[in-house]
């Protein structure tokens, strides 16, 4: 019954947000020049510096649209549960609970911004371009990564999402700590590793598995080795990687949830 | 006139009431602060670019973290949101000036915010990292300038909400201003950085006057009295504008009875 559900439920919401086109048409504008002010922000630097981290321009761009459209297509996704302290707050939790369908997923399709659509588009064209303007080791075991990169990133980023919002079951105020990673690790990642000190790089390369989403595999699409020394094959462990977080952020979800009380309001 | 203390006060005291939210929004503004350090560090740890070397960026990168909160980069929405339910009559009835008011009140969430949200992150980034400190003589200069910035800020902001007298909803220009001040304003990258027409444009334009300018004048990167007479000129032009949009605004008003 649930699978029929869900469609339907997403399927209300679009065309909810479909019946406001000129205010719709702007945030999908806006959604993607945020998007290309990140992409700025590498260029100006850029007109400074010939290389960040080892990495040129070029790759550089490369890293950030990888990074960009796993964002971006997380945020579509999971980015819903930012509201998440509100439903806690107001009780609307509660609610979810008493339905026959799982909470995780009734919280993810509350309400899906296609709006955000914006940076993921954004985010292809420069992937475009980056793919185009780098000298990539094109084979049949790269040409895949393409794709599977960005998608493998999709669901670490929204895993990384779940974990993190879990938080504000705890602390009704911590929304503002779970954007420091969310946020902090699309912001980490649109860059290369090696730009960061060790403490950053361990947190957000590592402990919350950044370093996968778009490091490693533009380094395999490059054909380059990993100044840290990490080992080749790195760059194609992206969708194990997206599994086992996927299946922690599923684990942590159950366990917040039956140590919800609701707020008493 | 008092009364206009009794509301910087009261925004003050509005402001404290939200301590752990505080503490939270702290560790999230140190976060991001580390990062965008550790890409300027990356730039300029191969050469000084444009006057900044390694303390002059994480100087400058703390005390945008810092500042960003007390110019409320962001904009706000409070007064938009009161257009739009109509609420505003009663702001308009009232006997003081609404512009004054409001200002007199961010005022009062400005000094909460400097104490707050601007000290911290700053404190942060002087005892971890390495910080260029001003000649104790720029200080003066330092604190002319904060005050001139939060006037060009609360000015924009109070702009950029009036739009709803006649957009009724302002929420897709309001996160283009959200959009833009991050780069315009000289958060991400300092405006030095940018290519030498893109900058000369810039400035003539408010945007600098929020954060860059203050920046500039703690380090003293560039003459202090153009950049504060920059900050001046704008501080006036937009909170002038305000008066002349809140003027029309008001003959505009319709109150729908019932």
């Amino acid at each position: 019954m649930a699978e029929r559900v869900y469609p339907r439920l997403v399927a209300a919401r679009l065309r909810g947000q479909a019946s406001y086109r000129a205010s719709f048409a702007l945030l999908c504008v806006v959604s993607a020049l945020s998007q290309l002010v990140e992409l700025a922000v590498i260029l100006i630097v850029f007109t400074r510096v010939s290389a960040l981290g080892g990495f040129s321009v070029d790759e550089v761009i490369l890293m950030y649209a990888l990074a960009g459209v796993a964002f971006g297509i997380a945020d579509m996704v999971a980015g819903q549960l930012d509201e998440l302290p509100t439903y806690i707050r107001t009780g609307t939790f509660d609610v979810l609970l008493l339905r026959p369908l799982s909470t995780l997923a009734q919280v993810m399709t509350s309400d899906l911004h296609l709006r955000k659509v914006g940076r993921t588009v954004a985010s292809a064209a420069a992937l475009v371009y980056a793919l185009a303007h780098n000298d990539i080791a094109w084979s049949p075991l790269t040409a895949p990564l393409v794709v599977v990169a960005p998608l493998s990133g999709a669901v670490i980023f929204s895993a990384v999402w779940v974990i993190s919002c879990a938080v504000c079951f705890w602390l009704v105020d911590g929304q503002e700590l779970a954007n420091s990673v969310t946020y902090g690790s699309g912001a980490f990642t649109s860059y290369p590793a090696t730009v960061y000190g060790p403490w950053l790089r361990r947190f957000f390369a590592f402990v919350v598995p950044g370093a996968f989403v778009a490091y490693y595999p533009a380094l395999a699409l490059l054909g380059r080795p990993d100044p840290l020394g990490g080992h080749a094959l790195l760059g194609w462990a992206s969708p194990l990687v997206a599994a086992v977080t996927a299946v922690v952020a599923g684990l942590v979800w159950r366990f917040a949830v039956r140590h919800y009380r609701g707020t008493g309001s | 006139m008092r009364a206009y203390a009794r509301l910087a006060l009261a925004g003050f005291r509005r402001y404290s009431t939200y301590r752990q939210a505080m503490l939270a929004g702290m560790a999230t503004n140190v976060v991001f602060g580390m990062l965008r350090l550790a890409v300027l560090t990356a730039a300029v740890s191969q050469g000084p670019i444009a006057g900044y070397d390694l303390a002059a960026a994480s100087t400058y990168t703390w005390l945008g973290q810092g500042l960003m909160a007390f110019v409320v980069l962001w904009g706000d929405k409070q007064l938009a949101e009161r257009i739009r339910s109509g609420d505003v009559v009663v702001d308009l009835y009232r006997p003081w000036h609404l512009q004054l008011a409001l200002f007199a009140e961010d005022v009062g969430r400005g000094a909460h915010a400097l104490a707050v949200r601007f000290l911290p992150p700053v404190a942060f980034g002087a005892l971890f990292f390495p910080f260029r400190w001003p000649e104790p003589a720029a200080l003066p200069a330092f604190a002319v300038s904060l005050v001139l910035a939060l006037t060009t800020s609360f000015g924009m902001r109070f702009l950029l909400n009036a739009t709803t007298f006649w957009l009724l909803d302002n929420r897709g220009l309001h996160a283009l201003y959200t959009l833009s001040t991050w780069l315009l304003c000289g958060l991400t990258v300092p405006l030095a950085f940018f290519p030498d027409r893109a900058r000369a444009v810039l400035w003539l334009t408010p945007f600098p006057a929020m954060l860059q300018a203050p920046v500039d004048v703690f380090l003293s990167l560039a003459p202090q009295w153009t950049t504060l007479a920059h900050q001046a000129f704008w501080a006036v032009a937009v909170m002038a504008a305000g008066h002349l949009v809140l003027h029309r605004a008001v003959r505009k008003v319709v109150v729908q009875g019932g």
